[in-house]
């Protein structure tokens, strides 16, 4: 090797260390960017109009207190009910169905939130199913879905299922030998509650209880729908209605802060205190245990599993049944309909692009950072950005980017743009999470190989980790793309006319009470939404690794 | 930095690493052409000490020079070094005339010479015909073949074997021991095989490195090493 090779060579190491940071640190880079110019155009707005102390504004305490409110108990109730459901899948391993209730318990997950809450007023609303039914039976009064219960009742359909699931995977953690203990010393139901499963459910329970805490704080289109009038606001309603209808953007900063502060709280403590989470939702089959065959324990098994899934299905048949009997031509020759259900669309794929994109960058610098330098703390820092974005407003994003850009132009007519950041922002951590085990898993096993083998990143990425990852990034853009695909959030602030989205429209005929045209176009919202993931899965994920 | 005349291969002068909690230093000198067996207890740094003539991991300190050019700063693929490792050496997905010719040009460019060359490396592992299989549908012994025939087409003067045949049965273990050993002179490489079987030597007058806690504690031919062990932590490695 001459002189001048090496020199080269040395050249192109240096370069190496550039272009291992490059990525995520441009991320990084953007996402501060984004939100330090939103912050500041809130912050240059507000400041236009002075002299009044908003931290002594009595709405401001009632919403927080709302928010906490609802929130704790969305969390409570959806755990607690969840416990039984969960310990009964947990007893019961192998009745007919079973795999179909876990799939079930899954939908409220990926189920487009308008579209559920659309199911709550299918079932709960003032000529729902549930009133309907009382009125048949001779009962006069009737049951408001709207409130802090409707809220309550959305958010434990949208989150017992979920913390079922997670319980389930805390159950399968308990080590075999616990259960030959058990059927050795002939424990009782009581017994092996209390000495096996409740030490496992106070560790987990807490960091589920935390998680949906959190999403029940900032939850948005279910308060916004269901909530009912003005003392009933979560901060990001609140947030909302402050920029919509007052335009007061103190009191919008003073909510969008307040909501920072405690997300990042609750955060810190979930990451500092809780044990992790399990995620890998591994649903194996429990040891036989003693208490099974009791005819007791059948029949308290059969109520919460059928309790578990009635929850599920009810809202679920409610909108079936609706879609069904809805005016199902009239709506699909709507026009604004099929133009609506087009920019959902772009807005989607280029959201979710965007985020599958910005989380491949992210995480190959955290990659290069563990495996290439071995600091496993800054690749863990690096991952943990992603999830920052679940404690910053998205309507505190947008309202701060409407705002800016309310001195260049009409912010109305770059509304989807908006979005489009906005969303691609949110999706970010559910592409990291999905991507980081495998991208981590290739980067071990071959980043050696590659460096010996001296591989340019071009061909690193055409040879190795594009066809050892594209399932992992077909889920990902397919999840990511679903997402923003049915969200319901930041659109709110910008869905005029012109600017509409699929979910935009669905909110406003529940908002019109024309509930069957609600339910087609929430059925075109779900068949769209699979078609997309579906293609998607397809098309990027292809059938095999060859 | 004018070409260095003599015929050393490898130095490491004060060379210096810290895993975890220890601290390793190494300094060691290898003759071109010369077949070096590394021994030592696991986690002893015999691995880390091919990491960091391959250029995996950086020196805290001390420099590396191959073949006469010093190596700081020198990426991995830059250096005339080839690493063989326990397993991961090739991509699953790609085919085994594929993962040689990665050992051509790294984004898989060959013109119809270069698939001649690959196929010659395979035909003289003993792998002719196998050039479109996956390697999951070989075996281990195959696999570390292939492996072997893209360290021919590579060319580099130094082969660094980092346990590559630990996984195989102890038959197969000594006929790629062999295979290597005869590979060497043939092609004028510089050779350090990590190994923990002394068994699968064949040839007992070759030199061994044995290595303890982050050190060259031990430096010989190994029927010297094995017959009057220096050092109390040779001894019992050794079993003595």
């Amino acid at each position: 090797m001459a002189n001048s090779d090496v020199a080269l060579a040395t050249a192109r190491s240096k370069s190496g260390a550039i272009g291992g940071l490059l990525p995520g640190g441009l991320v990084i880079g953007l996402l501060a960017g984004l939100v330090a110019v939103s912050v500041v155009g809130l912050l240059l707005a507000a400041s236009e109009r002075t002299g009044r102390s908003i931290w002594t504004d009595p709405y401001l305490w009632a919403v927080l207190r709302f928010t906490i409110l609802q929130a704790s108990l969305s969390a409570l109730i959806s755990v607690a009910l969840a416990i039984p459901v969960a310990r009964a899948l947990a007893r019961r391993p192998d009745f007919f169905g079973r795999s179909l209730l876990v799939r079930i318990l899954g939908v409220p997950m990926v189920l487009p939130t308008i579209v559920g809450v659309l199911g709550m007023v299918i079932l709960l609303g003032r000529n729902g199913w549930l009133n309907q039914g009382l009125e048949g039976l001779g009962f006069s009064g009737q049951i408001n879905v709207y409130g802090l219960s409707g809220i309550l009742i959305a958010h434990v359909f949208f989150n017992m299922p979920f913390a079922t699931r997670l319980l389930l995977s805390g159950w399968t953690t308990i080590p075999s030998e616990h259960w030959r203990l058990a059927s050795q010393f002939g424990f009782n139901s009581g017994q092996i509650f209390r000495l096996i499963e409740w030490p496992m459910i106070r560790e987990v329970a807490p960091g589920i209880a935390g998680v949906i805490f959190l999403l029940c704080f900032t939850s948005f289109a279910i308060v916004l729908t269901l909530g009912g009038g003005p003392p009933n606001a979560t901060l990001e309603v609140a947030i909302y209605q402050a920029l919509r209808f007052d335009f007061d953007l103190q009191r919008l900063l003073a909510l969008a802060l307040l909501q920072v502060v405690i997300c990042a709280g609750v955060m810190a403590m979930l990451t500092f205190w809780a044990r992790p989470v399990a995620t890998d939702m591994a649903l194996h089959a429990i040891h036989d245990r003693p208490d099974r065959v009791r005819v007791l324990a059948r029949a308290v098994d059969g109520f919460w599993l059928a309790l578990g899934a009635l929850i599920v299905l009810a809202p679920l048949a409610a909108l079936g049944s609706r879609f069904v009997t809805g005016p199902i031509f009239k709506v699909l020759s709507e026009e604004a309909v099929w133009a609506a259900a087009v920019r959902s669309l772009a807005v989607g794929l280029t959201a979710g692009c965007i985020s599958v994109v910005l989380g491949w960058g992210l995480l190959s610098t955290a990659r290069w950072l563990a495996v290439r330098r071995g600091k496993l703390w800054a690749a863990r820092a690096l991952e943990t950005t992603a999830s920052l974005s679940l404690v910053t407003p998205p309507l505190m994003l947008g309202a701060g980017l409407f705002l800016v850009l309310r001195t260049f132009t009409d912010p109305f007519a770059l509304g989807l743009i908006i979005v489009v950041v906005v969303n691609a922002m949110m999706g970010l951590p559910f592409a990291v999470r999905i991507l980081n085990p495998p991208m981590a898993q290739v980067a071990r096993r071959y980043d050696r190989l590659v460096q010996g083998l001296g591989m340019n990143p071009i061909d690193r990425f055409r040879l190795v980790d594009w066809p050892l990852l594209r399932r992992p990034l077909a889920l990902a853009l397919g999840l990511t793309v679903a997402l923003s695909f049915g969200d319901f959030g930041v659109i709110a602030l910008f869905g005029t006319g012109q600017t509409e989205t699929l979910p935009m429209v669905l909110y406003q005929r529940i908002g019109t009470y024309r509930i069957g045209e609600a339910a087609v176009v929430g059925g075109l919202l779900i068949g769209l939404c699979i078609t997309v993931f579906a293609i998607i899965d397809r098309g990027v994920g292809g059938r095999a690794t060859r | 930095m004018p070409r260095d005349r003599t015929t050393t291969a490898i130095r490491v002068d004060g060379v210096t690493f810290r895993y975890e909690e220890m601290t390793m230093r190494f300094d060691l000198k290898i003759a071109e052409g010369d077949f070096v067996m590394v021994l030592g207890p696991s986690g002893a740094g015999k691995s880390t000490l091919l990491s960091l003539i391959a250029g995996f991991d950086r020196p805290l300190d001390g420099t590396i020079t191959l073949m006469g050019q010093e190596m700081t700063g020198v990426a991995p693929a830059d250096r005339p070094v080839t690493t063989l490792f326990q397993e991961g050496n090739l991509f699953p997905h790609l085919t085994v005339a594929q993962n040689v010719g990665l050992g051509i040009h790294p984004g898989l460019k060959l013109n119809k010479n270069q698939h001649a060359q690959v196929s010659q490396a395979l035909d003289q592992m003993g792998l002719a015909g196998l050039e479109t299989r996956l390697p999951r549908a070989l075996s281990g012994g195959e696999r570390q073949r292939v492996a072997l025939a893209r360290s021919l087409v590579r060319n580099r003067p130094i082969l660094l074997l980092d346990e590559p045949f630990a996984a195989l049965d102890p038959g197969r273990r000594r006929e790629m021991t062999d295979l290597v050993s005869d590979l060497a002179p043939e092609r004028g490489l510089t050779v350090m095989m990590v190994s923990h079987q002394l068994e699968e030597v064949r040839d007992r007058s070759m030199r061994a490195l044995f290595i303890h806690d982050g050190q060259v504690v031990a430096d010989g031919a190994i029927n010297d090493l094995v017959s009057s062990p220096t050092s109390s932590e040779l001894r019992s490695y050794l079993g003595h």
